[in-house]
């Protein structure tokens, strides 16, 4: 019996450095849509989380989360609020209840727009809070390109730590994965030693297809995470596309060895639809990405249903959000 | 991160058995009663071998009062109008929808399968098959005209999907205005008890369904029973071919839906993930005890490394254990004994040379479990890739080019179903149409649906389940008797001194042992065992050469046929009546040829569910002795119109118009081996064809062969159509010429 050599997994995490653009693997990727939704629709009835293990994986996804704020009449004096809820997401007294009182429990990343880094990078000083900035022309990504390499030093500068930008659509909608390629790489040598989040915009990819191949591309361009959605297209993260994504997270470890991160984000806001993306990567790639280090989800309104749930798990009762402080 | 124990409550499912003292009874006329002969045996939780409930032995004389039940009930129950019928099996569904939950927690407890699949697959299926069929009991007038219900339905169940099968069984069978003795599998009754509960509950007329439970010995009681008129069977193709023979000459119309080796044909050019995740559900999908299970893994060379390293580590993902836990992927194992089968054929993989691959978990202690297996390095030749193992067991092959995997697919005494991945639809149609399976599932596997038909070609047994075409399995058409044709004319004088010969691939042929029979004072050539053989070969060298030309052409050399035979009318010694009705028979299928189309079915999901009306391969005719010319031509007209080969035995005491058709044959350009015909002794003749591997059915018009014909094709379950009295209407003809292949392409890029 011949098991299938699992141990480069075991090395600890080293950041995708990016490979050459392979052009010929990208144009081998095939995706059969229904039997992804398949999969996709039936994963939730095969696995499932109860009682402790449920309020467990709670716990871990609120680490996971990207705490987000991103609306054009954000001020210094809303992302302070939601810093100091990613610091202490949880009342502590739910916390004491669930056995977690002093795990020092914070979310993954705060994440803002460029003019809001120096607020969140106070308020968040000491927390071990990393700030993420979206950058280079969010959402739609259309700015010149200068502009955008630029915006990216820029907010590396003011402190952000994480960058998350977006792709120009049209390379992928066109092929021309050359170019996505070099501006997914430029990219990435603008972030310096900040970790960079590439968004698709799977919502505007128009297949299936193109989500695998594009994620591939950003991926050998040198992406540390691949993320679906800025939060702004009309369909965000989904079961199909995340499972087409993670997938070729894993073909991508299994040629180079490098590990690469995934976020989901956009349209995430129940406690169970963060439990069906932890079981998604738990089964797809399994445990390494069901930790902040590999894996994120970028929401804004989760945390609270989130709270509610916990709170349910401790009392036995049904929560109301008036009874968890607002972020 | 560990998932922890989820599990669906039991309570409800022993609340029931509870409140029946953990002692079944047995269904008839509408009542529950103990046994006659006061035994029980025990059913047991596959999952923990406790004991779950005590369930009746029923003998001959509990058998008999159910037929007679039965049968009492079934002229007023066929009798009720369409609606009424169809008011029951709404209520039926309604029903079974409204206790789902019970019924998927003692499916679990009784068969040990994940309670995921009793809850979103087994049980909401049983219920589209109850609202499906009502449709077709309102509309069965309408839809099947000429028509009427068979009688008494004895149907045999196994014990993979209990309540589905059930489903399957009753539902079209009360829908035609049949009325139904069912006997659930020896391991499972219990569902088909509380199913026998609700008919009680909607105020099912009594006898309507009853339900006999017990073992084979019941089984067999049911199947002799004289006042049955059709057996429906799922199970082995063992017990199926055991079935056939007893019921050999009864007249009860039969379908058996039995085993299967399926492949599971991944290209190169394949979503692989979602291949992968395919095969979970072909062959990890109820623990592999599956007919259709997706048990033969064919893979092209080009991707074959990559594809089992990826199999591998999704393998270590699949979690076993306790079927009532949500987040299980596998539960238990029937029973021991199929649990030692599964480990001896595997055991005997190895040692014939497979690598055996299983996840590095283990098994629970208690309770009957067998991990997910791959066997790899596996060629046509190991024991594990030709019989059907009905266990979590996966056998994988590789092949080259298209062409091999097709071969490779066929190369299986079954025909149950194929799954067929790649994202060629060019390539996916094609391999379609060419493997010899009832169902072909393009890019997805094991997808069920009432509108659609399942059931097998070869040794998968025959019939289907399903959709319209499962229709014809419970109802009748209306005919006239043989005898009222054509009477025979007596044998003009031929004038001068013929030779007549045989006609096999397309020549005319001296008889292999020198023989000649007369007739009226003419030499006819003695066919034999050897001249079949012959027969059959040349049948089988055209056919597929035959089946693949389009139906315009096959069209074309009917008619110029028809043409030929009326130049040649003086010739043959048949009444002008006669001649004119054959004449007629093959413009008739000739116009029919390219009309007998398949359909597309209104399945429930994102894609197209077609059907293909295919040949059945070759047929044997064994022809009536009543009209000598039209007894002949019409069944081999309708038989290679629709693409079969065919190798006929005319009467014996009329052979002569047959023996004059072979320069009309030879003059029509039907192609070599299409029609062969062997003229002879019929019931020495028939023998030989019954029992040919080669042969894939026979018409058989002698009555007094009947006996035997049916009991001889149980050797390769060739379709075998005892013609007792003549269908009207030539689509019933070519529905015997057809089967139904159900293609299964979901949409959506």
């Amino acid at each position: 019996m011949s098991a299938p050599d699992i141990s480069h997994l075991l090395q600890p995490t080293e950041r995708n450095p990016g490979v050459p653009l392979d052009l010929d693997w990208v144009e081998s990727v095939q995706i059969n849509r229904s039997a992804v939704e398949r999969r996709a629709s039936t994963l939730p009835g095969r696995r499932t989380v109860k009682k402790q293990w449920q309020a467990a994986w709670l716990l871990r996804a609120i680490t996971c989360m990207d705490l987000t704020t991103l609306a054009g009449d954000d001020t210094p004096g809303n992302v302070r609020r939601l810093c100091a809820k990613a610091m202490r997401p949880v009342r502590q007294d739910l916390l004491e209840a669930l056995g977690a009182g002093d795990m020092r429990l914070t979310t993954g990343a705060v994440c803002v727009y460029h003019e809001m880094i120096p607020t969140a990078v106070r308020c968040l000083s000491g927390s071990g809070i990393p700030v993420a900035a979206v950058a280079a022309g969010f959402p739609h990504g259309l700015s010149p390109l200068k502009q955008r390499i630029e915006e990216i030093q820029a907010s590396v500068e003011l402190g952000a730590s994480e960058i998350d930008i977006v792709i120009t659509r049209g390379h992928v909608l066109n092929g021309e994965w050359r170019a996505l390629y070099d501006e997914v790489a430029a990219f990435r040598e603008a972030c310096g030693e900040a970790h960079l989040k590439t968004i698709l915009a799977t919502g505007e990819l128009g297949t299936l297809r193109n989500v695998g191949k594009a994620s591939l591309v950003a991926m050998m361009a040198g992406a540390d995470f691949i993320k679906t959605s800025t939060g702004k297209e009309t369909v965000n993260a989904t079961i199909p596309v995340g499972l087409v994504m993670v997938r070729a997270i894993r073909d991508y470890l299994a040629a180079t060895g490098y590990r690469v991160g995934y976020k989901p984000a956009g349209g995430i806001r129940t406690a169970k639809q963060s439990l069906d993306w932890l079981i998604l990567m738990k089964e797809e790639l399994g445990d390494l990405w069901v930790r902040n280090d590999l894996f994120r989800i970028g929401a804004s309104t989760l945390l609270a249903d989130i709270e509610r749930q916990l709170e349910h798990h401790v009392t036995g009762r049904y929560s109301a959000y008036n009874r968890h402080p607002m972020g | 991160m560990e998932y922890g124990p989820a599990p669906e409550g039991a309570d409800p499912g022993f609340q029931w058995l509870d409140g029946h003292q953990r002692q079944m009874k047995l269904f008839i006329g509408g009542e529950f009663s103990a046994p006659s002969s006061g035994q029980y045996f025990e059913s047991l939780n596959p999952a923990t071998g406790a004991p779950l409930a005590k369930i009746a032995q029923a003998n001959g004389e509990d058998v008999n009062k159910a037929v007679a039940a039965a049968k009492e009930a079934q002229i007023e129950w066929a009798g009720l109008a369409g609606n009424r019928r169809a008011r029951y099996l709404y209520a039926i569904a309604r029903q079974i929808q409204k206790h789902s939950r019970l019924f998927a927690v003692l499916e679990t407890l009784d068969n040990g399968k994940p309670i995921r699949e009793t809850r979103d697959i087994d049980i909401p299926l049983v219920a589209r098959h109850f609202y499906h069929h009502a449709g077709w009991a309102q509309t069965m007038e309408a839809e099947l005209p000429g028509y009427e219900p068979l009688g008494v339905c004895g149907q045999i169940i196994p014990w993979n999907f209990p309540l589905l099968m059930l489903a399957w069984k009753i539902a079209p069978a009360l829908a035609m205005g049949n009325t139904v003795v069912l006997k659930p599998a020896e391991f499972t009754s219990l569902t088909a008890l509380l199913f026998a509960e609700i008919c009680h509950q909607v105020g099912l007329p009594r006898g309507v369904v009853n339900i006999v439970t017990g073992d084979g010995e019941t089984g067999r009681l049911l199947v002799e029973h004289p006042d049955i008129q059709k057996v429906a069977f799922t199970g082995s193709t063992e017990v199926g071919r055991i079935i056939r023979e007893s019921t050999a000459g009864s007249g009860k119309k039969l379908s058996l839906e039995l085993g299967g080796k399926s492949p599971f044909i991944v290209f190169e050019d394949a979503d692989i993930d979602s291949a992968i995740e395919g095969l979970v559900d072909a062959i990890w999908f109820n623990q592999g005890q599956v007919c259709c299970a997706g048990s033969r893994l064919l893979v092209q060379e080009s991707i074959s490394k990559r594809f089992h390293e990826k199999l591998r580590v999704r393998m270590q993902t699949l979690r076993i254990g306790d079927p009532l836990d949500k987040a299980v992927d596998i539960g238990a194992i029937i029973a021991p004994v199929q649990l030692d089968r599964i480990s001896e054929l595997v055991q005997k993989g190895v040692e014939e040379g497979a690598t055996l691959f299983q996840p590095e978990w283990t098994c629970p202690r208690e309770g009957w479990f067998y991990p997910p297996t791959l066997l790899t390095e596996v060629t046509p030749s190991s024991t594990v890739a030709q019989v059907e193992i009905f266990g979590p067991v996966l056998v994988s092959m590789t092949f080259r080019t298209n062409a091999e995997a097709v071969a490779l697919a066929n190369n299986t005494p079954y025909g149950l179903a194929a799954s067929v991945w790649t994202e060629n639809l060019s390539l996916a149609h094609d391999v379609a149409a060419k493997i010899k399976a009832g169902t072909i599932w393009i890019n997805c596997t094991n997808q069920f649906d009432a509108a659609a038909g399942f059931g097998g070609y070869r040794e998968s047994g025959y019939g289907r389940e399903g959709g319209k075409e499962g229709l014809y399995e419970y109802v009748k058409p209306a005919g006239m008797a043989l005898q009222s044709i054509v009477a025979i004319e007596p044998s003009k004088n031929a004038g001068l001194d013929k030779t007549h010969k045989l006609y096999i691939g397309g020549k005319q042929t001296r008889p292999d042992g020198g023989y000649s029979f007369t007739v009226d004072g003419i030499e006819f050539a003695q066919g034999n065992r050897k001249d079949i053989r012959n027969a059959v070969e040349a049948a089988t060298g055209a056919a597929s050469s035959w089946a693949n030309q389009s139906a315009h052409l096959r069209a074309q050399v009917l008619y110029y046929l028809a043409e030929n035979l009326e130049l040649a009318r003086e010739e043959f010694p048949v009444s002008n009546e006669e001649f004119a009705i054959t004449l007629d028979a093959i413009f008739t299928y000739a116009g029919m040829a390219d009309k007998f189309d398949g359909q597309v079915h209104s399945v429930p999901y994102r894609g197209l569910t077609y059907t293909r009306n295919e040949p059945v391969g070759v047929i044997a005719l064994i022809c009536p002795s009543e009209a000598p010319l039209l007894g002949l031509v019409a069944p081999l007209a309708a038989a290679i119109s629709m693409g079969n080969s065919v190798i006929a035995v005319p009467s014996s005491s009329a052979p002569l118009s047959a023996a004059l058709i072979y320069r009309v044959l030879d003059a029509s350009d039907v192609p070599a081996g299409v029609v062969n015909i062997v003229t002879g002794d019929p019931a020495e003749l028939a023998a030989t064809l019954a029992d040919h591997a080669g042969v894939d059915g026979c018409w058989n018009f002698q009555q007094d062969l009947i006996a035997d014909v049916e009991r001889r094709s149980a050797s390769n379950l060739k379709q075998v159509w005892s013609v007792t009295s003549l269908p009207f209407g030539a689509k019933e003809w070519l529905r015997h010429a057809t089967q139904v292949k159900n293609v299964w392409v979901p949409m959506g890029d």
